[in-house]
């Protein structure tokens, strides 16, 4: 595998443990370290459902470029103990020439890593953390591999001097200590690669930054300041980092009593004239949808957020699949036209959720985003995110007429909205069927108009250049989106160094589907690649009802929580039968 | 703003729409939106001050009926677009309308969860203890042995949900009851619960002719509740327990604070992103 990776100088790194062992803190410091190096990198994380005391683990790739996936094998894994390991070993490729870290205290290798061919070394970290005044495990072993792939001692230490400086003198001195150690454990040791010389950012900014943290400020960089939602893994951390970053900017997070209330609140909010989120996993969303229905039907602005897991039912509430396409598109009952949307990476999901505030509010009607664990709860290191311009902008009525009329059948389908407050601008929102001035109507030439008006303007907006992501011309397109775009995107870069050309179309607008541009990005294909993390192919069936296709064309599908990988996608384009 | 009109009192009459009631003749619901459109007069407010919420049934209709701001939602939510407007926009006047099936059915959960709350909303249900919309069927304030409806045929079976007690175990702040029959007296706690900080709870008799005709005789065992309205939950809850369902008045003042309107803004966005730099 290792001949084919167009980035020789990557290194990954998973770290794994119980779920005490502080396995994903010592994977921020790793990455925090490697960023303070000049180095880019990705981190994810994987989990069992118990709270404590169940199974970790923390995926890293850093690299001196920019990194969108976790590559297709690990070249280091260090394990602080084997307890479950065997549930999460899958999502662990290993090969021969992959070191496993192992600890003689920790008991034998279980055979699932074992019987993979790696090389495996044993370092005492029990043993050294026992020696280290309040040392812990997860900093002896960060200081080992930090060591091993050649993250600068300095750099590691400034580290975990600022980040244990929040818990006093005491756990800095025995965070330096014990990784100090860990270092030293690393000598004996040979690494299979190390970090190629980072060529350093200059003084170009770079940001720390996750999924859900990007969804967070793109919504406050798009104008929402109201939030209601309930939590649900994995899209609370959204919450938790948008409930002080709202309140800082003079908005308002609300926990409410379940989904039902939180996109009912984020309505009720909106019909005031704030732009107003939710963000939810797929359940909460499948309780939401026919509310989502009465913003259509209301013309109210929301955002929905879908950080997506496995399903269907409670399924793997830990772990990433992009099978939420199906409810997000079509969930809604009667004719409910909207706007679906999908972050195709991590950093993008700051500019998908800006856009998708910016397209609701133009629209007056729900967006739906959709992210996935393996974005939401993955930090990647990134070149600071542009400034945008998308900021929610409502046409609103400021001075209604004398006969306001707040669904007025326009060219746009857009009409005027008047806000509560503004004096001659009353009007009763309605889930019901309605005219023009919203009084409810259950006459088919009104039906037929407000029907008409609402689907117009969603499908008359002109969403740009932002609704793919389109790399290269080639005559094999690989059709993608949302988290599995980073994996297809390196395996278009791996087949172009064997001379293949491909072109990548990510589609980062899912509704209303954009027929024309999607027939001018496939000008020229002859073959196609769907690839996604379903198991019923949903993308490709959503793609077969929408788009023309060529007759050539195949599905890369599984689901999940195994991650599409890069050398999967590779090896269907090489050898395309 | 508006300069035309402001020293202009507002009339009952001026808070009507000229939209027709879908209700039946003698439905108590009429005697509600009177009372509402006296209310509004008497508290003085603009039209463009007040935003009335409902869900759906006979009851949730009565936005459309009036001449404010309103929304009419899905079945049982008009609670929670309810609070995230008063949140949203704390200078708005926002009252909550609805029926025993919407509000402590489908809508129970927000119920609850909204008396809790406290957000400085005024909550009116209209319990004519039947689904009206749907053509008659048993409501969570039905009696048991009630066999009106084919769903039903005999009778549920189960104890009628009891909202006054619940409202108050919940934490309501305000807790009243009243009888569409008396647009006056109902109109003047209206009045009262607008007036009174956080959630604020009118319980409405409010018969349906239709598919409950012996509701007729309300009228008959309506009385005033007789007792000065207290401020503590025990006495409040055993006045709640043990009276007939017909004693109407203020029956309950809380004083808890109301839900705590967002603080102004304190740090900025350039501060926010500055935080992912590395």
């Amino acid at each position: 595998m290792a001949d084919q990776d167009p980035l020789p100088e990557t290194v990954s790194v998973a770290l794994t443990g119980s779920g005490g062992a502080g396995v994903v803190t010592a994977g921020q410091m790793l990455l925090e370290s490697a960023a303070g190096a000049g180095y880019y990198g990705l981190m994810g994380r994987s989990s069992g459902p118990q709270i404590r005391g169940g199974e970790s683990a923390a995926f890293l790739r850093l690299s001196p470029q920019p990194v969108a996936n976790f590559g297709d094998v690990f070249d280091i894994m260090i394990a602080f103990d084997w307890m479950n390991v065997d549930r999460f070993a899958a999502e662990i490729p290993l090969d021969g020439h992959s070191l496993v870290l192992c600890d003689p205290d920790a008991g034998a290798v279980p055979e699932v890593i074992a019987k993979s061919g790696a090389r495996l070394a044993e370092v005492p970290l029990k043993a050294t953390t026992k020696d280290i005044p309040g040392g812990r495990i997860n900093m002896v072993g960060l200081g080992t591999v930090a060591a091993l792939i050649g993250v600068p001692e300095e750099i590691l230490n400034e580290t975990l001097t600022r980040i244990l400086g929040r818990k006093g003198e005491g756990a800095v001195t025995a965070g330096l200590a014990a990784a100090r150690a860990g270092l030293a454990l690393a000598g004996s040791l040979e690494a299979p690669c190390r970090l190629a010389a980072a060529g350093g950012g200059g003084d170009a900014e770079r940001w720390n930054v996750s999924g859900n943290e990007g969804i967070g400020l793109g919504a406050i960089r798009g104008g929402v300041r109201f939030v209601a939602a309930y939590p649900i893994t994995p899209a609370t951390d959204a919450l938790e980092w948008l409930a002080p970053n709202l309140e800082n900017v003079g908005g308002h997070l609300v926990q409410a009593e379940d989904e039902l209330a939180s996109v009912n609140m984020i309505i009720g909010a909106s019909f005031g004239g704030v732009p107003s989120l939710t963000a939810t996993s797929g359940p909460g969303l499948a309780l939401m949808m026919e509310s989502v229905g009465l913003a259509v039907a209301a013309e109210v602005p929301i955002v929905v957020v879908d950080v997506m897991r496995g399903g269907p039912s409670t399924g793997i509430p830990t772990k990433s699949e992009q099978s939420d396409l199906n409810v997000a598109v079509y969930g809604c009952h009667g004719d409910a036209p909207h706007v679906v949307t999908a972050a195709n990476s991590v950093v993008d999901c700051l500019f998908t959720g800006q856009w998708s505030v910016h397209l609701a509010e133009s629209l007056q009607c729900p967006v739906i985003v959709l992210s996935d664990q393996s974005l939401g709860q993955s930090r990647a290191v990134v070149d600071r995110p542009a400034d945008l311009a998308f900021v929610g902008q409502r046409e609103t009525a400021a001075a209604p007429a004398a006969e306001y009329r707040r669904y007025a059948v326009t060219a746009s389908g857009v009409s005027p909205a008047s806000v509560p407050g503004t004096p001659g601008g009353e009007f009763v929102a309605d889930g019901l069927e309605h005219n023009p001035r919203g009084t409810p109507s259950s006459m088919a030439e009104d039906h037929l108009m407000q029907l008409e008006k609402r689907q117009r303007k969603v499908t008359g907006f002109d969403y740009g250049d932002h609704w793919a992501a389109i790399d290269g011309s080639g005559e094999l397109a690989v059709i993608t989106w949302g988290s599995s775009t980073g994996p297809a995107r390196e395996a278009c870069r791996r087949a172009a160094q064997r001379g293949l050309a491909t072109r990548l179309v990510s589609i980062r607008l899912l509704a209303p589907a954009q027929g024309e541009k999607f027939a001018a990005a496939m000008a020229g294909v002859k073959r196609a690649l769907v690839v996604e993390q379903t198991h019923s192919q949903q993308f490709y069936r959503y793609l077969r009802a929408h788009y023309d296709l060529p007759d050539d064309l195949q599905v890369c599908h599984h689901p999940g929580p195994l991650p599409i990988r890069p050398g999967e996608i590779t090896e269907r384009l090489i050898n395309w039968s | 703003m508006d300069t035309t009109a402001a020293a202009e009192p507002l009339t009952a009459k001026d808070y009507k729409s000229d939209y027709k009631p879908v209700w039946c003749p003698g439905c108590g619901d009429f005697g509600v939106l009177s009372a509402v459109t006296k209310a509004l007069s008497a508290l003085g407010l603009r039209r463009e001050e007040v935003a009335i919420i409902s869900g759906i049934g006979c009851s949730s209709r009565l936005p459309a009926y009036t001449s404010a701001y309103g929304f009419h939602g899905v079945h049982g939510r008009a609670l929670a677009v309810a609070a995230g407007l008063k949140l949203a926009r704390p200078e708005l006047t926002v009252l909550v309308a609805g029926g025993d099936g919407d509000g402590f059915s489908i809508g129970g959960n927000h119920f609850m969860h909204a008396c809790r709350r406290n957000v400085d909303l005024t909550y009116l249900v209209m319990d004519n203890q039947v689904y009206g919309m749907t053509k008659g069927q048993a409501s969570p304030t039905t009696a048991p042995e009630w066999e009106g409806s084919k769903l039903t045929p005999h009778g549920t079976g189960i104890n009628p949900f009891v909202p006054l007690a619940v409202a108050l175990a919940a934490g309501a702040n305000f807790i009243a009851r009243g009888f569409s029959g008396d647009p006056n007296g109902l109109a003047k706690l209206i009045v009262d619960a607008v007036r009174h900080p956080g959630l604020s709870f009118v319980h409405i008799l409010s018969p349906c002719t239709t598919y409950r005709p012996e509701q007729k005789d309300w009228k008959a065992l309506v009385g005033d509740a007789g007792v000065e309205p207290t401020t503590d939950p025990g006495r409040a809850g055993k006045r709640l327990m043990s009276d007939d369902g017909f004693r109407v008045g203020v029956l309950y003042y809380g004083n808890r604070p109301p839900y705590a309107e967002p603080p102004a803004a304190r740090s900025s966005l350039e501060a926010i992103e500055q935080a992912f730099a590395v």
